[in-house]
């Protein structure tokens, strides 16, 4: 790669070869949220990895407030967020016929089957 | 001589030289998150030049701009130090080599705010929140690289050693640090070395990393005597300027 | 993924016959729903090829945004001024931003995004053909912003009310940023146009080398796009790729004019009856050939994207292996503590 090579680079790098575990440790997903200038709450804007806490936040601060968009940062490890499930709202299946598979006349059965 | 002239050219020219090179970090870094950190801090330390260079040229009074001096001088004219001409190497050599300029650039700029001169005042306050920032990012990865793993541990200590030696210019103090300090524009950078000593001490015993044996320090950059790998930067930075001399961008 | 509303261990307890019938009215629903204008969240159900289509579309998407930082980040260190070098260091850094938010939602999918970087980087995942071009000079800077984001703005707006909401929301986090792209690289043009001769050659030098690259950005005729008739009907795809295409040339050719710069197509005429030039054949000859890796820079891009990641590796793994210690060392801490 011509761009970056530099000129009188004290020490090339070498890769030692990794193990497969190594390759695959990922650092841990955070959700982050700012709060604005207008003193609203704070907002889910979006994600990224990180190791560490510190690191989300630092991160969090270059990738989400580059704009001045924010005045705090909130980083939460994504794992620890328990969402409620999608049938808790009126998503894909709305009010009245609310999970109609639910319903044993939802499923057609040949006659043949009797009493399920 | 006019000590104004050469002392905010030393204060652009550090921040030129350092933002220079983490600009070729952008799209090259170790993970797209601590890409947008590099060049982000990159993109502080060309503000910054901007501002001092500018600032400069109006000391000097002859109408060059921040582009006339950024791309028209040769290396010996370049009063950066020796420490901010120091090629990235690997990322552990890019941290290190901002790192120890960080932590003297935080009294520096702390410094320069109480300036009695309100255009240097202005932009070191500026810069004062920067350079904080800055510091608390290199420090962090100082920790992490020096506390990570045997390899990476190794890597950095390696870094510190080589690089170590090339600050002595951040505090060197002649006649026209005196003159700047004297006239309470400036500080003399002899003054900020016990400040910087601390940040340092604190950070090697966080990243459980050793204060390389005392060796002579490498000097002259505030003086135009530079490394070979200054001409080369200036060489790539300055190839469309010095092409096209007549042209505007 | 498990499909939380029909977990498996229930549905393999049915003989598939009735499985059919449910997953086609989840589907007929799941269609009706799209075609109301409502997002679709990362848990709702949705069906495989949907799921799929996302992940491919919004995965090349985040990997275009990553190595389209290489080829303006090659003139990062060479703008000829330092106003100009800022705004390409924050232009290519937007760009990491992206990639970065587009990474982001393809998770929500259920995909890891260092999977996701592992397919680009064996040459399995595809990115948008034109950064295997390469960045010859200054102008190539304007012509990259002017008309390579100029493409790419017309064809992310629709993405903005795309049916998956973390790609919508995504999407509109990147169209208000990339604005101020468009109009840097047309101002670099504008310029370098009014400028020196040389500059002036220079610019329409980079015309010339972009201008259909940049329309080939919209993707094979719409009697050619395999894909495009489900994407549409999903409220993926808005607008086909004819559609977009004479857009962005109905919009650039007159730009082109007010700065006195030739658009390199000999058949462009303007259309009077319909309002719309018309353009010359397009070369998808060459198109085929980038995107089957034979362009002018596909093996430097990919071997720049491996290099930055093998030589980052040590550096993740540092951060990883401290922030390890570091809640080990805490743990310990607070155990003596109690």
């Amino acid at each position: 790669m011509p761009r970056n090579a530099q000129h009188a680079r004290p020490h090339p790098t070498q890769q030692p070869p990794k193990s497969k575990d190594v390759e695959k440790q990922h650092w841990p997903l955070w959700e982050i949220f700012i709060r604005s200038r207008q003193g609203l709450s704070h907002r889910h804007v979006g994600s990224l990895h990180a190791a560490d806490a510190e690191m989300a936040i630092e991160n969090a601060r270059d990738v989400y407030t580059r704009r001045q968009e924010g005045v705090s940062i909130w980083a939460v490890p994504a794992s620890e967020i328990t969402a409620s499930s999608p049938d808790e709202k009126d998503v894909l299946f709305d009010p009245a016929d609310d999970k109609v598979y639910r319903h044993p006349t939802f499923y057609d059965l040949p006659d043949e089957v009797k009493n399920m | 001589m006019n000590a104004r002239f050469e002392y905010l050219l030393r204060l652009g020219d550090d921040a030129l030289l350092l933002g220079q090179q983490l600009g070729l970090w952008t799209g090259h870094g170790p993970v797209l998150e601590e890409d947008i950190a590099l060049t982000n801090i990159g993109l502080d330390q060309i503000g910054q030049a901007r501002a001092w260079l500018t600032l400069a040229g109006r000391a000097e009074g002859t109408g060059r701009d921040e582009d006339t001096l950024a791309f028209h001088r040769d290396q010996s004219k370049f009063r950066n130090a020796l420490l901010c001409e120091r090629p990235n190497g690997h990322f552990g050599d890019t941290i290190v080599r901002q790192f120890l300029f960080d932590a003297y650039a935080v009294p520096l700029h702390a410094g320069l705010a109480q300036s009695n001169d309100a255009e240097i005042s202005a932009i070191a306050k500026k810069s004062a929140k920067e350079s904080a920032y800055h510091l608390r990012h290199s420090q962090a990865w100082m920790v992490r690289l020096g506390d990570g793993t045997t390899e990476s541990h190794a890597k950095v200590q390696e870094s510190l050693n080589l690089l170590l030696p090339f600050v002595g210019d951040l505090f060197h103090s002649d006649e026209v640090s005196s003159t700047a300090a004297s006239e309470g524009w400036g500080v003399d950078p002899a003054g900020l070395r016990d400040a910087w000593e601390a940040t340092l001490t604190e950070t090697l015993e966080a990243a459980q990393l050793r204060r390389p044996d005392a060796a002579p320090e490498q000097v002259g950059g505030r003086l135009g005597r530079h490394t070979e790998q200054l001409s080369f930067l200036l060489a790539e930075m300055q190839v469309l300027p010095r092409t096209y001399p007549d042209a505007k961008w | 993924m498990e499909n939380p509303l029909c977990p498996s261990s229930v549905l393999s307890a049915f003989p598939d016959v009735f499985l059919k019938r449910m997953e086609m009215d989840l589907l007929q629903r799941f269609e009706a729903y799209v075609a109301s204008e409502k997002k679709i969240e990362p848990k709702d159900w949705m069906p495989d090829a949907y799921r799929k289509t996302l992940i491919r579309q919004i995965s090349q998407h985040a990997h275009s945004e990553i190595v389209g930082m290489l080829p303006e980040g090659n003139w990062i260190s060479r703008a000829p001024s330092l106003k100009r070098k800022a705004i390409l260091m924050a232009k290519v850094q937007d760009e990491a931003g992206h990639g970065l938010y587009l990474y982001s939602a393809c998770e929500t999918l259920g995909v890891q995004r260092d999977d996701t970087i592992a397919d680009l980087h064996s040459g399995k995942a595809k990115y948008s053909s034109i950064f295997n071009y390469p960045t010859l000079t200054w102008a190539d800077m304007g012509a990259v912003g002017w008309l390579v984001d100029g493409a790419a703005i017309m064809n992310q707006v629709p993405l903005c009310k795309c049916s998956y909401g973390p790609y919508a929301r995504a999407m509109v986090r990147v169209c208000k940023e990339e604005s101020f792209h468009q109009r840097q690289g047309f101002q670099i043009m504008m310029t370098l146009a009014q400028g020196t001769e040389d500059q002036k050659a220079m610019a329409q030098d980079a015309l010339n080398r972009w201008w259909w690259p940049s329309i080939m950005m919209f993707g094979p005729p719409d009697d050619n796009s395999p894909n495009s008739a489900q994407s549409m009907a999903w409220n993926i795809k808005r607008f086909s790729n004819d559609e977009l295409r004479q857009k962005f040339i109905d919009l650039t050719v007159p730009q082109a004019e007010l700065i006195g710069l030739t658009i390199p197509d000999a058949d462009l005429k303007w259309n009077e009856e319909t309002g719309h030039y018309e353009h010359g054949p397009i070369d998808w000859a060459e198109f085929n050939r980038v995107i089957a890796g034979h362009g002018p820079c596909n093996k430097e891009r990919l071997a720049a994207r491996n290099k930055a990641w093998d030589d980052g590796a040590w550096v993740r793994e540092a951060a990883g292996a401290h922030a390890e210690k570091r809640a080990a060392r805490k743990a310990a801490s607070n155990t003596a503590a109690a």
